[in-house]
């Protein structure tokens, strides 16, 4: 290996790039390289995810039949568990953040890698411990109370391993909470000369919205998981009432955390939406300080709402309204978002690749997922529709149809910046239209499902309710189908796929400015930033405030 | 074997709240499709107009961003509120029962994985409620273990049964017929068996139901016989050997506590006093009461409960007079540890409310009470 790190091979890649560097098992293990780092957090939450997916998969086929005739409640009970566990804090919250945010933020600011390399190392591995002992918790015996640990279910009447599985919990948060601080400074302290706030990409705001509520929110979710342990284990009454403690106070920390937790699991998926559809309309974003501005308002609503999960939980009239009100106000930046993107489309050139149909699929249902939020919102409809599939229903429209879709969306589209190579555009595209019309098909019926009354962690179920189950898990297997294409075609282009060359799609933003693979330091020369993100072609309004300012400093130089 | 599935679409509604929460679903459907309509009709159409390689115009526009964006911010806001306060004002609705006079009371103990209903008269059932058409029902639910949750469809009503707290709802059935009655929130292995039927019967039918099976006692005199044989007299009867609060009176009238409080002797306190007793001493007496913590069920609970509520009746005013002073009386707050060495038998009370405020009204049984602590 010469010294040719300036010479660029006729496709545009380095001869030495972040993968092909070094290839010991060491060498990625104690990498610091933030890409590395990227894609080891991909493998171990794709780990995560197949066994999440089985265990929806056992479920949604013992619910082909009314009678819980397939696993025992028991066992059901622990796959809800182990399900909801997964998905949310070994999928969901860190998937975009970490393998995305992670991979593109230091290249989107020019940087070389994140303010603390060590420190992104470490919460990796604290993530993979805490996944380790998560995953011990099931082996060793399986917990039954569900991702939501409500007390005293989870505190007196319930097997030990609930505390090694809090524990797996609490430490994972601390993962959460490392990679949201290296985020927040690496975007203060770290940009290129040149890149104002307002010139940073949308994905780069979402991401430090995000951030926020990692570093927020998070504690009360690890005070919460210690409470547990501290009452069980040395009998303090804090959720106990035959010991003077409160059952509902678990439920106010533990929402305090988790409706945030929601928003860290779209506001990335929203960052993704933004730099997509600009892409493959070649036109400016619509919107550009709106669609910025509402990310950080949606993060600073989100922790005033979690009230809203509560409203049959014996918390006051009052209080009911005051989260109820509160809750409807979210829906407003939400909106937001959605109008710009849609926007954006307006006079664009618009193209169909894989990740553009990712993102319209998330952006139908993001906005369904987001209206049956009003359901559930409104304080009488939520009374009949909280705890019944519709909930289900509803937050799997946001969680799997919005930030699945997104993940999957940004994974197509840095895929090539990622590995160097180009998937099959036809399996993509073909993989994007299985997941949406699978995931339609899986939850759809569990809204109706809900509005019935069909209770949600149901083993069994009165024969009445069994036609939409069935639908429901015919679609299920599709959905499948939509996920195990990319598990083969991706891995598949990693030797077979054609070399992407810099920027396939022709996009703007500094990461497409460095080889396919990206070399080790990303930049030769730490870049210059003169313009706005997004100078696509197309605009679609000249009364522009970036457009303005441009316009000013050019007359100023 | 596959038998012929159904295809519902509309649960059944058989209360009085279920058509307008209905109303309000409908029209949150309708909005929904409408926001649908208004976010992916132009999308669709700027999919198809505005795709790569059509010659359209594309020289940008003459706007300011801003006034559209208030527009799609300020129209949908309006939208939000007008749909929060549909829902808010049902909800009130739905949490506050109708002060009618027959509003038949029943006791609801949730446990792993049954449900134990109480009736007044004295009837008592598992996993299955019998009420009457036509009149308001409220349930005074309470846990034995976990959170429970008294979810029945067909009412639209659902409301959490959470352990060391009462909780309540209410619903008047509009029509007969079995409906399902689900627990609702996850309450361990049985909790998909935690389910019964609530059986809507007419008047008669109901009368005829209640007389099956001869007179029953009622909750108030199995409360009765609990209290003697759980000794509660020997010490809160007339005669009683240790120094106690008489029962007398007592409920829905405030109680002066030693920290100063005023707290109203609702079914919260009582079930409080009996489980868990150190937690609000009455002022002026010793924290001498033992804990019934694991000694008494639930059920039983509420049936001393409905006993302490009948003594109220045979003499509302007795409690006022042996606990609090006339006002206007010089006001002189005892500490009840410097007054009442352990052992000894003090005289009366001397306890007066401070600031001499008057008496607050009662408080009728079964108002909803925030139940925050």
């Amino acid at each position: 290996m010469q010294a040719q790190a300036t010479v660029r091979l006729p496709d545009g890649a380095h001869p030495t790039n972040y993968l092909n560097k070094e290839t010991t098992i060491r060498s990625w293990l104690l990498t610091t390289d933030h890409k590395r780092i990227a894609l080891l957090y991909l493998f171990t939450i794709i780990f995560f995810f197949i066994i999440a997916a089985v265990a929806a998969a056992l479920m949604r086929a013992e619910l082909l039949t009314p009678k819980g005739d397939l696993v025992l409640s028991e066992t059901y009970n622990k796959l809800f568990t182990i399900h909801g566990v997964l998905m949310v804090w070994f999928f969901l919250v860190p998937s975009i953040p970490t393998v995305l945010g992670n991979f593109l933020i230091p290249m989107m600011i020019g940087a070389r890698d994140l303010a603390f390399p060590k420190l992104n190392l470490l919460s990796w591995y604290i993530l993979a411990t805490a996944g380790a002992i998560v995953l011990y918790s099931v082996t060793a015996g399986g917990v039954d109370v569900g991702w939501t640990f409500y007390t005293p279910l989870s505190t007196k009447f319930s097997n030990e391993h609930v505390m090694v599985m809090a524990f797996g919990i609490f430490l994972s948060g601390f993962s959460s909470i490392l990679t949201g601080l290296n985020f927040i400074i690496s975007i203060h302290r770290m940009r290129a000369p040149g890149l104002t706030w307002m010139r940073l990409p949308l994905f780069v705001w979402s991401l430090y919205a995000t951030s926020l509520i990692m570093v927020l929110a998070t504690p009360v979710l690890a005070t919460a998981m210690l409470l547990i342990v501290v009452e069980r284990l040395w009998g303090v009454g804090i959720f106990d009432p035959s010991l003077g403690g409160d059952p509902v106070l678990f439920q106010h920390l533990f929402w305090f955390y988790s409706h945030p937790a929601v928003y860290i699991m779209i506001l990335p998926g929203f960052g993704v939406v933004s730099e997509i559809i600009t892409c493959f309309s070649r036109k400016r974003i619509f919107g550009y300080r709106f669609i910025a501005f509402a990310s950080m308002a949606i993060a600073i609503l989100g922790f005033m709402v979690w009230g809203h999960h509560m409203f049959v939980s014996s918390q006051s009239l009052y209080t009911g309204m005051v989260f109820s009100f509160l809750s409807f106000l979210i829906a407003i930046p939400s909106g937001i978002k959605v109008f710009n993107w849609t926007m954006t489309l307006y006079k664009g050139s618009i193209s169909f690749e894989t990740p553009m149909l990712y993102v319209l699929g998330f952006i139908g249902l993001f906005t369904v997922g987001g209206l049956t939020g009003l359901f559930v919102a409104a304080l009488a409809t939520d009374v009949h529709l909280t705890d019944t599939y519709f909930v289900v229903a509803h937050f799997h429209y946001i969680m799997v149809g919005g930030m699945v879709l997104a993940f999957m969306g940004g994974l197509h589209f840095w895929w090539p910046k990622m590995t160097g190579r180009l998937y099959p555009e036809p399996m993509g595209q073909l993989s994007a239209l299985t997941t949406f019309i699978g995931f339609n098909l899986t939850f759809f019926p569990q809204f109706i499902l809900g509005y019935l009354g069909m209770p949600r962690r149901y083993h069994a179920y009165p024969p009445e309710f069994q036609v939409w189950n069935v639908l429901s898990t015919a679609g299920a297997t599709i959905l499948a189908a939509g996920y195990l294409m990319p598990m083969i075609y991706l891995p598949w282009s990693l030797w077979w796929g054609k070399r992407a060359g810099n920027n396939p799609w022709s996009a703007t933003g500094l990461e497409w400015q460095t080889p396919s693979p990206p070399p080790e330091h990303n930049f030769d020369q730490t870049p210059l930033v003169t313009e706005e993100p997004y100078g696509y072609p197309l605009a679609a309004t000249t009364h522009n405030r970036h457009t303005e300012g441009r316009q000013r400093e050019m007359e100023h130089a | 074997m596959m038998v012929a599935m159904e295809l519902p679409f509309v649960p059944e509604r058989a209360s009085s709240m279920a058509a307008q929460t209905d109303y309000l679903f409908y029209a949150l459907c309708a909005l929904t499709l409408v926001m649908l309509a208004v976010v992916f009709l132009p999308m669709f159409f700027f999919l198809y107009r505005y795709r790569k390689g059509n010659d359209v115009d594309r020289t940008p526009n003459h706007f300011k961003t801003w006034k559209i964006e208030l527009v799609w911010s300020v129209i949908p806001l309006a939208v939000v509120m007008g749909i929060f306060f549909w829902g808010a004002g049902l909800y009130v609705r739905l949490k506050t029962p109708p002060p009618d006079k027959d509003t038949l009371e029943i006791n609801v103990v949730g446990k792993q994985w049954m449900w134990n209903l109480q009736h007044p008269e004295g009837k008592r059932e598992l996993n299955e409620l019998h009420v009457p058409l036509g009149r308001t029902v409220r349930l005074l639910m309470t846990s034995q273990d976990v959170i429970h949750d008294f979810y029945v469809p067909a009412f639209r009503t659902k409301q959490d049964v959470v352990p060391g707290r009462y909780t309540e709802q209410w619903f008047k059935a509009t029509k007969t017929g079995s409906f399902h009655l689900f627990c609702s929130k996850l309450c361990g292995m049985g909790h998909s068996d935690m389910v019964g039927w609530v059986t809507v019967m007419t008047p008669s039918d109901y009368q005829r139901w209640q007389n099956e099976g001869g007179v029953q006692a009622s909750l108030a005199a199995r409360g009765e016989r609990l209290f003697r044989s759980l000794g509660c007299s020997g010490c809160h009867g007339e005669n009683g050997l240790v120094r106690a609060p008489s029962l007398a009176g007592l409920y829905g009238h405030p109680v002066p506590l030693d920290t100063g409080e005023i707290v109203t002797a609702d079914d919260r306190y009582i079930h409080d006093s009996i489980l868990l007793p150190q937690r609000q001493i009455v002022a002026s007496y010793a924290p001498v009461m033992p804990s019934y913590e694991g000694q008494i069920s639930e059920e039983e609970v509420f049936q001393l409960v409905q006993y302490i509520k009948s003594l109220a009746s045979e003499a509302p005013d007795e409690y006022l007079r042996q606990n609090l002073d006339v006002p206007g009386q010089t006001q002189k707050r005892i500490s009840p540890t410097q007054n009442v060495p352990p052992g000894a038998t003090p005289g009366p009370t001397e306890y007066a409310p401070p600031g001499s405020t008057p008496v607050p009204a009662p408080t009728p049984p079964f108002q909803p009470q925030p139940t925050a602590y």
